[in-house]
């Protein structure tokens, strides 16, 4: 480069520089915490919206009755205490007097009882109304106290309260049926404005039980490229991000102003044979499959290492080692032997969908495990979908193979019931009944001793990993970035971001 | 009857078309809002809840009974709600379209302002190694990816400038031009770089055709400057073509550049329509997508009369 091109380089710098400065230079406001995340919540209602961002903001504004600590215990919310009767078919809040929603009303036994009711009506489409299918009867006896009659003993519904799902909502909302377009909780922080797919802003909430925050209230901005959110905390134009793509968090590091808060999530990366087609019919050929691929190469090569291998129980409390599960350990002779015993030793080939992005490492999965299983004789035709189009063929069951990520939950029985007893909702997606499954479920759900319920639920993983309806495959990372200047954040297995009010910017 | 009365009256027969169109192939996609909203927990509904919600989005009647029940509140200039916003579609698309349009006549500046200087030097130049570069500049931008060019521009601003052109919001222009300007020159520059680079060929090639006209050679040899032939008797009739390609990209842009408008976060009515599609809002859909067919013949029309301007020989409509 000679003296002049030199020279032009520096001034055109320099000018961009000054424009740069003059124009984007953003004042640092020491006490609203500036946040972006690449996909915004599709809504207000917590009874109806189940997509992960939506979860997240309304975290932040409603609560349920009791929620789950960074350790998955149950921890109190709205509700300062309760009691399972030793049937297990009452249980019985006392509600914390504190709890007030940010009209400024106290939280009433009243309230609760509307918001459950509300949830069990089937025109409100609640989602999550079939973990709640068990509730009889609600009664408030005195101003503190909610008391819920079952009508089987169901222990894992206290889980199942703790989500933002079951938030409560104020009776008065529900009644003049603003829910939808007006948010108020009693959670942390209050919703100041919403403009869809663009921006929220929130304030904190100076009537929240749980203690005053350390910020004045949270700027969330929809920056829909994940390398634009990195580029915009590398500026420290945003002090804290959520990041869904493990290739983008791995790059967090690098910078030295940037912190990366990385933990393992309860939902799975998994791949679903459908064992209403043939070949996936056969046990030994669903069971070949499982041996024949190599779990922690997956894991290496399509998720970058950022993941641990799993079988089906994601929580900690359940979790097994997944080398005592059937054919965690790659053994490509036995998964020969097997489909030779099932007759396919010449092999088949199967179609896999899989989602475009989600979750980002769908498609990379997909070919290492089309990879994997070729050496067996197993093709997979891999079909990329749109998202919508995906859970629509997806819901359907109109599949040989999906690679999925479903999300998982603190309990065993309410992540799994859907798919694996007789009657759930999702039967039509695993195509798999077992009398064995069903039966430990049911166990499970009845059993109130913690642990007798991990026993029971340790067979159900045995068996389930035995039977090989789904090959079990990793747990990925929830990533949080912030700037260093933010502290105090405690992330979650749940992913929730509720450990936002702790924190705190220097 | 006009030229310009006839070309307005195929307006509305041409809407209609687009109306069909999109009304039918966003219902063609699989899936729903149902499925959009609550993606694979739809499954958890039970039939009750399903037609509850299916009520609620107003996809429980018939498609052709939804299309005219569209269409009345069409020709009352109503395009429906959003249920995304929750507002008149109307509104959310004119909240929006102010940064749509100054996005595109940025990038148009940036691009004519650019382009239409290299291709006359390039034409005039011919053969030199001036014209060359200018070709292989012209030919890297057209081959470069927005996408590419516009994560390019944030990296290297990021990393080596050590900030980002404000993102996800939009600062309109009369509020503080500044900030406005700060905003979207990246993204005009992303979008107009590979404009300028078909502006850039489109005019050298037409330069190169003019220069050899009977009526310039003619100046020439009454001894007018070359400036002057270049600049006052060629370039506005080489600027037809230009005027052509200027019109439709600036109508494709008036519809929104998606992936510019998705990297750099901006709330134009491209990522408005992207949204609308992935979260099945109907109605924002039909109605982003006719206003955007509107803007494209309301361009295209302004195009055509352009040319009467330009080119005193062309009678529009006339035999």
């Amino acid at each position: 480069m000679n003296w002049t091109h030199s020279r032009k380089l520096v001034t055109g710098l320099f000018v961009a520089t000054a424009i740069s400065t003059a124009a984007f230079a953003l004042p640092v406001e020491a006490a609203t915490l500036r946040m972006a995340w690449a996909q915004d919540a599709t809504g207000l209602d917590p009874h109806k919206q189940t997509a992960f961002s939506s979860l997240r903001l309304l975290e932040l504004i409603y609560e349920p009755l009791v929620r789950l600590d960074t350790q998955l215990n149950v921890v109190p919310a709205i509700a300062a205490s309760w009691e399972f009767a030793p049937d297990a078919k009452t249980l019985t809040f006392k509600l914390d007097p504190k709890a007030k929603f940010s009209n400024g009303a106290q939280v009433t036994p009243a309230d609760v009882k509307a918001s459950f009711e509300r949830l069990l009506d089937e025109a409100t489409a609640a989602a999550a109304r079939s973990n709640f299918l068990s509730i009889e009867s609600i009664d408030t006896p005195d101003a503190e106290t909610v008391v819920f009659h079952l009508s089987t003993a169901d222990v894992p519904i206290l889980a199942s309260m703790a989500t933002i799902n079951a938030a409560v909502l104020p009776a008065s909302e529900i009644t003049a049926d603003t829910i939808a377009t007006k948010a108020v909780g009693s959670g942390p922080f209050k919703l100041d404005s919403w403009e869809p797919n663009a921006k929220e802003v929130l304030s904190a909430n100076a009537d929240w039980a749980g203690g005053k925050l350390a910020i004045d209230g949270i700027e969330v901005t929809v920056l829909p490229d994940e390398t634009a959110i990195l580029a915009s905390l590398r500026a420290g134009q945003t002090d804290f991000a959520l990041i869904n793509d493990p290739l983008v968090a791995t790059l967090v590091p690098n910078e030295p102003n940037l912190q990366l808060n990385r933990i393992s999530g309860l939902a799975y990366n998994v791949l679903q044979l459908n064992p209403s087609r043939t070949p996936m019919d056969n046990l030994k050929v669903r069971q070949a499959m499982s041996c024949a691929i190599d779990r922690q190469e997956i894991v290496d090569s399509a998720l970058a290492g950022e993941g641990k291998v799993t079988g089906p129980l994601t929580a900690p409390a359940f979790a097994e080692d997944p080398d005592t599960l059937f054919c965690y350990k790659q053994d490509v002779a036995k998964a020969k032997q097997l489909m030779e015993e099932a007759g396919m030793s010449g092999g088949f080939t199967a179609k896999v969908i899989a989602a475009n992005g989600e979750p980002p490492v769908a498609a990379s999965e997909a070919q290492v495990l089309q990879a994997q299983l070729a050496e067996i004789g197993v093709k997979l035709d891999i079909q990329m979908m749109e998202l919508s189009v995906y859970v629509d063929t997806w819901l359907k069951g109109d599949f040989d193979m999906a690679v999925a990520q479903n999300g998982g939950r603190p309990d065993p029985y309410p992540m799994y019931n859907r798919y694996f007893t007789k009657d759930g909702n999702l039967l039509q997606v695993s195509n798999f009944v077992d009398d064995t499954l069903d039966s430990l479920m049911r166990q499970g759900q009845a059993e109130t001793d913690p642990a007798k319920r991990v026993e029971i639920f340790h067979q159900f993983e045995q068996h389930l990993t035995e039977q090989s309806p789904w090959l079990w495959l990793s747990t990925s990372y929830t990533y949080t970035a912030q700037l260093k200047t933010v502290t105090g954040f405690e992330p979650s297995p749940t992913g929730t971001l509720f450990g936002l009010t702790k924190v705190s910017i220097q | 009857m006009t030229y310009l009365a006839k070309r307005l009256l195929t307006f509305p027969l041409i809407l209609l078309g687009v109306s069909v169109l999109v009304f039918l192939s966003i219902r063609l996609i699989p899936g729903d809002a149902i499925t959009a909203m609550l993606g694979t927990e739809a499954g958890m509904l039970t039939p009750d809840q399903r037609a509850s919600l299916a009520a609620y989005f107003g996809i429980d009647k018939p498609i052709w009974s939804q299309y005219l029940s569209w269409l009345g509140g069409l020709f009352q200039g109503d395009l429906g709600i959003s249920k995304i916003y929750a507002k008149p579609v109307m509104t959310v698309i004119l909240e929006r379209f102010p940064l749509t349009l100054e996005l595109a006549l940025l990038s148009m500046v940036i691009a004519l302002t650019i382009g239409v200087p290299l291709g006359v030097l390039a034409a005039t130049r011919n053969g030199r190694p001036s014209d060359l570069g200018v070709r292989l500049l012209a030919m890297i931008g057209q081959s470069t990816p927005s996408f590419v060019l516009g994560v390019l521009i944030i990296f290297v601003l990021s990393v080596y400038f050590g900030f980002v052109p404000a993102m996800g919001t939009f600062t309109p222009l009369f509020q503080d031009p500044l900030a406005n300007l700060g905003q979207l020159i990246f993204p005009a520059i992303t979008l107009g770089f590979a404009f300028a680079a078909s502006v850039t060929r489109i005019s050298r090639s037409a330069m190169l055709d003019v220069l050899s006209e009977d009526y310039v050679r003619t100046a020439r040899a009454k001894g007018v400057s070359t400036m002057s032939v270049v600049w006052h008797h060629a370039l506005p009739n080489a600027l037809i073509p230009v005027v052509t390609l200027s019109g439709v990209e600036f109508g494709y842009l008036l519809g929104g550049a998606v992936i510019v408008e998705q990297i750099f976060a901006l709330p134009g009515l491209g990522r408005l329509v992207l949204d609308a599609i992935g979260q099945r809002d109907y109605a924002l859909v039909q109605g982003t997508v006719l206003f955007i067919a509107f803007n494209f013949l309301v361009v295209n029309l302004l195009v055509d009369l352009a040319y009467a301007v330009l080119d005193p020989r062309i009678r529009l409509g006339g035999r």
